[in-house]
């Protein structure tokens, strides 16, 4: 019962979507106020119907109830509660629900927190939002219904796939989707403001918080996965350039891209169309990335030609909506007059260098990612494009970023010098180079990998608290450092997260040692400076799998320091093996140890790995995101959303110099 | 959505009751320079009933026969590229990780380097206009502009 509620109320948010589309959008063209005024509470009754209906469905798969043919495919009466709960979106259905949720409840934010937003803009920007939602309701209701019972239901289901049935997996989607969907808000503005003929400082203040917010959830559901990639897949790797791993990285590298343009329009009045058509291309490959997971397409051209509906559905989407906003694009852009004015060499330049450096290496990732496609569907060639091109041809791109970044972060608007900039990171520079060249000298030989990461990171690092150091009047006195713009600080603690990243990736790559061997019970053996013992191997029952545990001492300088247990899991519903890996986390090195098969004369294989500074790559995506959401709490942004706030504040003591 | 591996995971099952493991202990060469170039090699490597990974990381059988193909040939003496080609003439181009630059392919490889020019060609010329159009000053504001502002800067 409650699922078919579930069912009917998923309709009923499709038909106050397809209202909300349309009254609105009459209504600010027309100018009647009345049916302006329909879209906020449309917007809040879509999301608590959605939400009635994604909470029926998590009800469904709680309860293991088995008529539900999602809940027989994707879940099992034995598994763990939070793998119940997140099995709701570990599935096609289920994860398309989610993502119509998470489009829902940004509109309601838009409903409930946009109260000073001009009417004709917030109308405008909910009806578009709505738009979006009209086409995803229709694509879950027609192609994909998550809410299809079964005549005759079995005794029990088939499992979650156990490589899902993690924690790092379990909320690896809500954020990712929170971050992509996020992305709807910045295009219903960006559209609005097209429709209105009218993008100025006001409307990037608007647009801002919404991106930073998108930004910031996709930065921690990117981590998140490439965490779980990390410990989960069993050899450590971190980043695989997987079709479906680009089909989220590139909404994130075009994020980054807007956030700093939509700057350059809220404090100089520059730039407007590009960020309007950044906005755009931001959804844009955030529906490309849904149409890459959804539609099978990138695995295969025939899993696709056998089951086209899905993808022809969703690529239908991508060209309306695409489509429908670069038209208006290129008939409206010529409307928005850019005002500043800036020279050659000035913080402007800067960030449209950044968003050059970002938007083509976007480029890069798309192509790479779409080649084998069409050099199949073209040219007759069935091909790959792999990590080494993606390595060779990206990576490039974010050298030369970094390498400029902590310069532009320290140039004034309008007019610059680069000597000036450069000047006070000197010591800045001097230390990284100082680092490389440590790295470089004590290990012989080996590629340049390690000491030009090493340096880009530290100069990120350093250039990061120069830049603060001189915000805060180039002296030591705390209180000018506390009253520092949290944007300020947003801004360092960012830069220095993606400095970190770099860091981490660097030594990941330049230095991990690597120990294979077939190891007997009780034999030690070293790798690096760890002696490792292979203690024993037993059989352990899980809820819902059987493990082969190892218990594997880790020495270091004699010392014991660590007693692991690497895995070997099968679960016999799904009938798959994982491999759970077994990680002495520190903070500048991880000890990683993989337990393999039994060996013929006896004694297990062992894989080891030395991993130097790997936790520091989601240290800084972590930083990254906590930057971001200073950035989010700064004073502008409070300003300017909570209107209903009355108490007098102190004018601002001068503009803040940013 | 991390849902990479996820068929290859489910082919490797379907084609063999017991996963191995990456590189086995066994296949390793005696000899640590030919081992390294070995795993090199590997890493540019599809592995081909998996989904976009290396025969280096794979599990699967067929990718340990491809390893082991690449020790036999490096053994024997070839060449990188000589193991390259070989391995390529048996199962196609599809087995590169990193394509060739060959054909069509020359667009894939020109498709940053010429992005980035293009962009900053663009980027030039809108630079050039900026600092030099005349426009209007910044601090001409129209009277409803400037009320919102006011309106802003209340609060």
């Amino acid at each position: 019962m409650i699922v078919e509620l579930g069912h009917f109320a998923l309709i009923l948010a499709a038909c106050t979507a397809i209202v909300q589309a349309t009254l609105p959008l009459i209504g600010a063209q027309t100018g009647r106020p009345a049916l302006m005024a329909v879209a906020e509470p449309a917007a809040k009754i879509q999301f608590l119907l959605t939400g009635f209906s994604f909470a029926a469905l998590t009800w469904a798969f709680i309860g293991s109830d088995f008529s539900l043919r999602l809940v027989v495919a994707n879940s099992h009466s034995l598994k763990p509660l939070i793998y119940k709960i997140s099995g709701t979106w570990g599935n096609h259905e289920g994860s398309m629900l989610l993502w119509v949720l998470i489009l829902t409840l940004f509109g309601a934010c838009l409903a409930w927190f946009g109260g000073n937003l001009p009417p004709g803009l917030r109308a405008r920007a909910l009806a578009v939002q709505a738009a979006v939602g009209v086409a995803f309701f229709g694509f879950i209701l027609f192609t994909s219904n998550p809410f299809t019972r079964l005549a005759m239901p079995p005794f029990d289901g088939q499992d979650l796939n156990p490589l899902l049935q993690d924690p790092g997996l379990a909320f690896h989607p809500p954020f990712l989707y929170l971050g992509y969907v996020g992305l709807s808000m910045s295009f219903s503005f960006a559209v609005a403001a097209l429709i209105e003929g009218r993008v100025d400082a006001a409307w990037a203040r608007w647009v801002r918080p919404w991106t930073l917010a998108a930004w910031i959830f996709l930065t921690i559901g990117i981590a998140l996965g490439s965490w779980w990639a990390y410990y989960e897949l069993g050899w450590g790797g971190f980043w695989f350039w997987d079709p479906v791993e680009n089909a989220s990285f590139m909404p994130w590298l075009l994020a980054a891209a807007l956030l700093h343009s939509a700057i350059v329009v809220e404090k100089r009045e520059s730039l407007k169309s590009w960020t309007i058509l950044l906005a755009i291309m931001a959804f844009g490959f955030s529906l490309i990335g849904t149409f890459i997971v959804r539609s099978g397409v990138i695995t295969s051209v025939h899993a696709f030609a056998n089951d086209p509906e899905r993808g022809v559905y969703i690529l239908a989407i991508l060209a309306v909506f695409m489509g429908g906003s670069l038209t208006l694009f290129a008939v409206r852009s010529g409307a928005l007059q850019a005002r500043g004015m800036f020279s050659m060499v000035s913080r402007e330049s800067v960030l449209l260098l950044n968003n050059v450096l970002l938007a083509v290496a976007c480029f890069v990732v798309f192509v790479g990612t779409i080649w084998p496609l069409v050099a199949e569907m073209l040219f007759d060639r069935k091909l790959s494009v792999g990590p080494p091109f993606f390595n060779m041809a990206f990576t490039p791109f974010m050298m030369v970023l970094g390498a400029v970044l902590p310069i532009g972060a320290m140039m004034p608007w309008k007019r610059a010098k680069i000597s000036r900039a450069i000047r006070p990171l000197f010591p800045a520079l001097g230390l990284a180079l100082a680092i490389a060249g440590l790295a470089w000298t004590m290990q012989t030989g080996r590629s340049l990998v390690g000491p030009i990461g090493l340096f880009l990171g530290a100069w990120l690092v350093f250039g990061a608290l120069t830049d603060l150091w001189s915000r805060a009047g180039r002296g030591f006195n705390v209180g000018r450092y506390l009253r520092l713009p949290r944007a300020d600080w947003g801004r360092v603690v960012a830069h220095s997260g993606l400095g970190v990243t770099m860091l981490g990736i660097a030594g990941l790559t330049a230095w991990q040692e690597e120990d294979i061997r077939a190891a007997r019970i009780g034999e030690s053996f070293t790798v690096g400076a760890f002696e490792l013992t292979l203690e024993g191997v037993r059989q352990v029952e899980g809820p819902n799998y059987v493990s082969t545990m190892g218990d594997v001492r880790l020495f270091q300088d004699g010392q014991e320091i660590a007693l692991l247990h690497p895995e070997k899991r099968v679960y016999p519903v799904a009938g798959m093996p994982t491999t759970e890996a077994a990680i002495d986390y520190r903070f500048l090195r991880d000890v990683y140890v993989v337990l393999g098969d039994a060996q013929d004369g006896g004694g297990y294989t062992v894989r080891t790995y030395i991993k130097p500074l790997t936790n520091w790559i989601w240290l800084g995506a972590l930083l990254m995101a906590l930057g971001g959401t200073l950035s989010l709490t700064d004073r502008r942004f409070r300003v300017a959303a909570g209107a209903a706030r009355k108490t007098p504040v102190a004018p601002a003591q001068g503009v803040p110099a940013e | 959505m991390n849902m990479r591996r996820l068929i290859g995971a489910a082919l490797t099952v379907a084609a063999l009751a017991l996963p191995a493991m990456a590189v086995q202990p066994d296949e390793v060469l005696d000899d640590p320079a030919l081992e390294a170039r070995a795993r090199e090699l590997s890493q540019d490597l599809r592995c081909l009933v998996c989904r976009n990974e290396s025969i280096d990381e794979s599990n699967a059988e067929l990718a340990r026969d491809l390893r082991l193909l690449v020790r036999e040939r490096l053994v024997a003496g070839d060449s990188d590229a000589e193991v390259m080609d070989f391995i390529v003439a048996r199962y196609g181009e599809y087995v590169l990780l990193r394509p060739g630059t060959g054909g069509s392919n020359i667009m894939l490889w020109a498709a940053g380097p010429a992005g980035l020019l293009l962009a900053l060609i663009v980027a030039g010329f809108y630079l050039r206009r900026r600092a030099a159009s005349p426009g209007r000053s910044e601090d001409d504001l129209s009277a409803q502009e400037q009320a919102r502002l006011d309106e802003i800067l209340k609060d």
